[in-house]
């Protein structure tokens, strides 16, 4: 054997080897199909588990006014330049409607005069973005389980999809949960944050809280509650906006 | 130099001693994949927002205490209000291509190698699974089959300040010819992982659940609120980083060959 070939030097340049081969394969792993579908088996697992094994009503923890964020950042959409957005927000949003549709006996359209005039629930809450950040703030809003029962939900709906006036990159951002988020009694249609109207940044004048899910399930600028039964056919079919483009999990409980 | 090959082979009279269980040989290396899986998905989601806070919330208005950012020129690192040029390796960096990029960990250290949230997260809560459950597993095995009694355990003896200090020079010593015993460091050290760091990262990483915190509050109050939890991952999952870098340096200073080999074959030669 070479007296170059040492057994240190074949460990060391065989670790990165290995290394630099176990990096490049796992780039590769990522964007195979089938070994995509193994790494999703978290998110199957992860949703079935908190659902099987913590109680389904249990409610996020709401703060004192001390602890309230001194500012609430935005993220994603900022401001929606497109869909007459800019002419709504210049009036104020007195034309905006909001359209409760799909799977209910009475489908609604609503000013936002209407919900606002409606039962609110005030809520402070944290607000857990999936990039990592958190941030508390007071939301005032109508529960979602009441625009429901006004419609009269379908004993065939199971999900209910958020339709809103963002766009990124040409395409509408829309959410979508499952009926256990949406009667939950802290999942409400928010007007308001820090007892002001709602900021633009943050959604106005109508976002969704569901308060136990990462931040990018919090439709924001909404425009239409839809009950379905299945997600099928609703944009790419993966029941959000991310979720369809990048594969972010539908369950955002984690 | 004598090759490996002539190492192995048993010659006569050298019979092969049993080193490790069945059961820890498989937590071992199933556990070893997770971890580094673990570790670098981590990383990426790290790049995602590369600051620390203490406490229940934090955002880019609130103060970090660690942050990891660049400017027009270079990377840093800032922990308080210290800052280091880190730029190369933390903040700013070049990638595959020669690149610049100005993400917080380089693409060496990240799965995948490129920015991508959502595929570090799939890497992330997938693996999870296989290194909380693989650890409960050996945990119940270790406990079961006395390997924790036996070999993990503190004999009286070995906790007087002579033997604390006649192991410690000994490693300071690089002299780790111990035998089929763990020595006290040692064990301290695989005690300290196993049941205190690696748990702490499985409840610190769901105490970020906000599924987890409606359902299970205390768990998010004994860390001290979401952000601190975050920080504390962060930390701990930085200490398994240099428990990692010590354990490879102490295996391939002790022997890599035997070690390595007792590890996959479960025996080693008698000396």
């Amino acid at each position: 054997m070479s007296r170059l070939l040492t057994r240190r030097g074949l460990i060391g340049g065989g670790l990165a080897i290995g290394a630099g081969g176990l990096l490049s394969g796992c780039d590769r792993l990522g964007e195979s199909p089938a070994f995509r579908k193994i790494l999703s088996c978290g998110e199957a697992m992860n949703r079935h588990a908190q659902r099987l094994l913590t109680d389904r009503n249990a409610l996020a923890r709401e703060f004192s006014a001390s602890d309230i964020s001194p500012f609430f950042r935005g993220n994603g959409s900022q401001n929606p330049g497109t869909g007459g957005y800019p002419e709504h927000a210049a009036a104020g949003f007195a034309n905006w409607r909001v359209r409760v549709s799909g799977l209910v006996a009475r489908p609604l359209t609503l000013s936002m005069a209407q919900i606002r005039s409606m039962p609110k629930r005030s809520q402070i809450t944290r607000h857990d973005c999936v990039e990592g950040w958190s941030a508390i703030g007071k939301w005032t809003g109508v529960p979602l389980s009441l625009l429901l029962d006004q419609a009269g939900l379908s004993d065939r709906a199971r999900f209910v999809v958020f339709r809103c006036a963002d766009q990124i990159g040409g395409a509408p951002y829309y959410e979508s949960i499952d009926l256990i988020d949406a009667l939950h009694p802290q999942t409400i249609m928010a007007w308001a944050l820090n007892d002001a109207l709602l900021p633009i940044r943050n959604g106005a004048p109508l976002r969704l809280r569901v308060e136990r899910q990462l931040g990018y399930k919090h439709a924001k600028y909404v425009q239409a509650i839809e009950a379905v039964a299945t997600l099928d056919g609703i944009g790419l079919g993966k029941g959000g906006y991310w979720e369809d483009r990048v594969d972010y999990e539908w369950y955002a409980g984690i | 130099m004598a090759s490996a090959v002539d190492k192995i082979g048993t010659g006569p009279g050298r019979p092969l001693a049993l080193r490790h269980r069945l059961s820890t040989r498989i937590w071992h290396w199933s556990n070893a994949l997770a971890v580094f899986v673990l570790l670098m998905s981590g990383l990426m989601i790290f790049n995602a927002h590369p600051r620390l806070y203490w406490g229940q919330s934090g955002a880019n208005f609130d103060r970090a205490w660690l942050q990891i950012g660049s400017d027009e020129t270079q990377g840093y690192l800032k922990i308080g209000n210290r800052r280091w040029d880190t730029t190369g390796v933390l903040g700013r960096w070049n990638d595959a291509n020669g690149v610049a990029q100005r993400r917080a960990f380089p693409h060496w250290a990240t799965i995948p190698s490129t920015y991508n949230l959502a595929l570090a997260r799939r890497w992330h809560l997938t693996f999870a699974w296989l290194f909380a459950f693989g650890l409960l597993c050996f945990m119940v095995r270790a406990f079961w089959n006395r390997h924790v009694a036996r070999d993990l355990s503190f004999t009286r003896d070995e906790l007087s300040p002579r033997a604390l200090w006649r192991d410690t020079a000994n490693h300071l010593r690089l002299r780790f010819d111990h035998g089929p015993r763990y020595n006290l460091l040692q064990k301290a050290s695989y005690i300290l992982v196993i049941f205190a760091l690696l748990p702490l990262l499985i409840f610190t990483g769901l105490a970020m659940s906000p599924g987890m915190n409606a359902a299970w509050p205390w768990l998010i109050d004994i860390f001290g609120g979401r952000q601190s939890a975050r920080s504390i991952h962060f930390i701990i999952a930085a200490m398994i980083a240099g428990f990692i870098a010590v354990h490879l340096l102490l295996v391939l200073l002790a022997g890599p060959i035997r070690g390595i080999g007792a590890m996959i074959t479960g025996r080693e030669l008698r000396r």
